[in-house]
């Protein structure tokens, strides 16, 4: 199946291209380095119109080279075509939007839509939105697309412990409204939501990302329940914007053809993000820090814990702004990026002493684009990770070194 | 011009870090810092399989998807054996229901293991009424294979159920019989139809075969051709497993390196490996062993040093936890190996958790707590001066 929808799409590129000049192949000057608030970011991409059609196409893409080892072992260079991703949007109609995101991984080996939904404009305060949802938890749920980011990884806490990207079927509200500096926005929708695997998967933790794997989640919920999301979002042009979302709902099987098969067992996400950029010295700064907490059986290994917690932060400096290469609007920028993250917060019952099974890292950054939407960076990572036993910590790092473009 | 220098440079740069970059890797710690890795000698075959073991062993996780449970104790064999190292209180396991050698009454109720973990939705296995139970932390698994190939005979030749040599120290190798789909080794000695077992905390394991499918059966859950009994509902079922993983697990515990001792140069170690002997303790951690034949060479006629004799010895009243497996008497226990000793705190959170259930937090509440045959050299030890009694604990963590 994922076959013929890579090959549709193929074909429906090549067809498009066939049968327009390229002339008519209008690009929107997106500067993707630019905020409105963060939950604009499916938006805020350039798109390409097709002549006077309703239809828009963009995309973007990421290919790395990496040298990364743990403690000595390697598995050398590793080249890697992260992933391609393609949107397609369409204004149907007055105050109706259609905007979609499908995602090409490991080769096209993995094919995800990770985003389509209809919006339906009531009023700046009120949009319906309906179809596939990114959930809007923390900022980099709905603002992952890697042109915008220095680092060829995307966050661990984002990605290992929060499931970016995460998207679910499902119904909700919208809006956004101003006042001189202030923008306030908000988010609310009811979807299909997790499964039994974030609490009984291959990573022998409790894991979030594991229900990605359930395409089921498209169809229906595993519990039977509607998953909560909600987001509010405050920015103001002198400090910025912070946001606080929450996910949550029971996330487990309870019922099977009507007859109770175990508890109602619930997980709440809680999430603050944060994103500004000092008007002085350019300095970009984002972050996002989630606590989750799962409802697991006293009976269940210890393995899987019932709270977690982890966040990162990016801090990036342009160090030079202006023509380089060629390239007009070009600029290269050093950053860094702290992470953390603690996938099983709580003592032993045994012992009484930490769980461990957590992880830090810092990855220093130098990136080049030569154009907003075009970014060229080598990262280096630092990374200490202990076990469940708080054994003595893992060391990795090494190098990687990437592209990423929207096109 | 200076655009090309520029450009030129950085190219230059980035093709020095691809050049170099395994400089900036973290470093490999000593080998003698870590318990796991393949012992020296395999061929390329060997050492195929070795890595599927290791595979197998350390990044094979179990959920309901493949198999866990529905009744476990754990998730995988690493999540006892971080490192392949000793474990902890929170990875131990209890056994129940078996007070002498007529063998276990509890079976009937999910002895001898008992299951304190479940998938959700299920109820885990309690304790009955009655039964009796010890609790065992993961023993390391480094250096089992030289274990394994120690003959029978030489087991029996250090046996001396009646103390005939006076020295207060006995020691019995655990006889039982062998499960079904266990292979006796070509030397197996044999008596009344029982054969010698070595392996576990009781000496009750016939091999490493045995171990590994009972690990996979009793503590995960999963059933395999050898052991095709689900623990939940007592019937046989289909394979988890497949025996080549088993076979794979089983290799790669027999080729596992020997723990490399450390710091044996240094004066204070000297010391203590004798006082060690001096005060009797080598009498049972045998300091030296040797294999007899084994299929894999590098295996075969070995010297090792294990610091164990592979025998039962009353540890007196104090470690008897009233439950005995096999042969053994309840007070019994085989002479645990103290090679890797002091490298445990790197799998057991840093700290140390000896004894049979870990109930010793230092090596000195180690000594403290033998009894019964190793009474009178626990008691020399207590006689040493502090410089004696610090040169022997150096010594023992150095192993």
């Amino acid at each position: 199946m994922k076959k013929v929808i890579f090959l549709f799409l193929l074909l429906l590129t090549v067809t498009v291209h066939a049968q327009i000049d390229a002339s008519l192949l209008q690009g929107t000057k997106k500067d993707s380095t630019l905020k409105g608030l963060n939950m604009d970011a499916v938006y805020d991409r350039p798109f390409l119109n097709l002549g006077k059609s309703p239809v828009s196409v963009g995309g973007y893409m990421e290919a790395n080279w990496q040298y990364i080892g743990t403690e000595g072992i390697t598995e050398g260079h590793e080249f890697q075509m992260r992933r391609m991703t393609l949107f397609i949007s369409s204004s149907i109609g007055k105050k109706l939007k259609f905007m979609s995101e499908i995602e090409f991984e490991e080769g096209g080996n993995e094919i995800v839509i990770e985003f389509a939904s209809l919006d339906v404009e009531f009023h700046p305060l009120i949009n319906l939105r309906g179809g596939i949802i990114m959930n809007p938890i923390g900022a980099f749920n709905q603002n992952h697309d890697g042109p915008k980011w220095e680092f060829t990884d995307r966050p661990i806490s984002a990605t290992q412990m929060l499931p970016a990207t995460w998207s679910t079927a499902g119904f909700g509200l919208f809006g956004k409204t101003y006042k001189k500096d202030w923008m306030l926005g908000y988010e609310f929708y009811l979807t299909g939501g997790f499964d039994n695997t974030i609490i009984d998967n291959d990573q022998n933790k409790t894991y979030l990302p594991a229900s990605k794997a359930n395409s089921a989640r498209f169809e229906e919920s595993a519990s039977g329940t509607a998953l909560t999301s909600a987001k509010i979002a405050v920015r103001n042009t002198n400090f910025g914007e912070i946001g606080l979302s929450f996910m949550g709902g029971i996330y487990n099987t309870f019922e099977d053809d009507g007859e109770e098969v175990d508890e109602k067992r619930r997980l709440n996400v809680f999430a603050v993000d944060y994103n500004h950029t000092l008007p002085k010295w350019k300095t970009f700064i984002t972050g996002e820090w989630a606590w989750i907490n799962v409802d697991i059986p006293n009976y269940y290994t210890q393995h899987y814990g019932n709270k977690q917690h982890g966040g990162f932060l990016d801090i990036v400096q342009p160090i030079i702004s202006k023509k380089m290469l060629g390239w007009e609007n070009a600029s290269l920028n050093l950053g860094c990026r702290l992470e953390y993250v603690d996938w099983n917060v709580g003592t032993f019952k045994e012992t009484g002493y930490n769980i461990g099974d957590h992880l830090w890292s810092v990855m220093p950054a130098i990136s080049f684009r030569p154009t907003q939407q075009t970014v060229f960076r080598l990262n280096y990572r630092i990374q200490q990770q202990s076990d469940v036993h708080d054994n003595p910590a893992e060391k990795t790092g090494g190098f990687s070194l990437g592209l990423s473009t929207y096109f | 011009m200076i655009k090309s220098k520029i450009t030129i440079l950085n190219l230059i740069l980035i093709g020095l870090i691809i050049g170099s970059c395994n400089d900036f890797l973290p470093l490999e710690p000593m080998e003698s810092e870590l318990l796991d890795g393949p012992m020296e000698g395999l061929n390329h075959a060997q050492t195929a399989q070795f890595i599927s073991g290791d595979v197998a062993f350390n990044d094979e996780l179990f959920h309901s998807g493949n198999g866990l449970g529905p009744l476990f104790v754990a998730t995988s064999c690493v999540s006892c054996h971080a490192g392949d190292g000793k474990g902890l209180p929170s990875t131990s396991l209890t056994r129940f229901g078996q007070v002498d050698s007529t063998g276990n009454k509890f079976l009937h109720l999910g002895g001898p293991q008992l299951q304190n973990r479940a998938l959700p939705g299920y109820t885990p296995e309690t304790i009955p009424e009655g039964a009796t139970y010890s609790v065992f932390t993961p023993p390391a698994v480094t250096g089992l294979g030289f274990l394994q190939y120690v003959t029978d005979a030489d087991i029996l030749a250090l046996a001396d159920p009646d103390d005939l040599d006076g020295d207060g120290i006995s020691g019995v190798p655990n006889w039982d019989y062998l499960r079904d789909f266990v292979i006796p080794s070509p030397d197996a000695i044999t008596k009344d139809r029982k054969y010698i077992h070595r392996f576990g905390k009781k000496a009750s394991v016939y091999d490493l075969l045995e171990q590994t499918v009972d690990a996979y059966n009793q503590d995960m859950g999963i059933t395999s051709l050898f052991d095709p009994i689900d623990t939940y509902s007592g019937l046989a079922v289909d394979p988890e497993i497949s025996k080549q993983t088993i076979r794979d697990v089983v290799f790669y515990l027999e080729t596992l390196k020997a723990p490399i001792p450390r710091n044996q140069e240094d004066p204070q170690v000297q010391n203590g490996k004798n006082i060690f002997s001096q005060i009797q303790c080598a009498s049972c951690h045998l300091p030296e062993m040797k294999t007899g034949y084994a299929p894999i060479e590098a295996l075969s006629y070995k010297t090792f040093h294990p610091y164990t004799d592979l025998l039962l010895h009353d540890m007196g009243t104090e470690l008897d936890d009233g439950y005995t497996e096999g042969g053994a008497l309840t007070s019994e226990w085989r002479t645990a190996p103290l090679w890797g000793l002091g490298l445990s705190p790197d799998s057991q959170g840093g700290k140390y958790y000896l004894m049979h259930d870990g109930r010793a937090r230092s090596i000195e509440e180690a000594i403290l707590l033998h009894g019964g045959e190793a009474e009178n050299s626990k008691n020399q030890y207590v006689g040493l001066g502090q410089s004696e009694k610090d040169d022997l604990i150096k010594f023992l963590e150095s192993l």
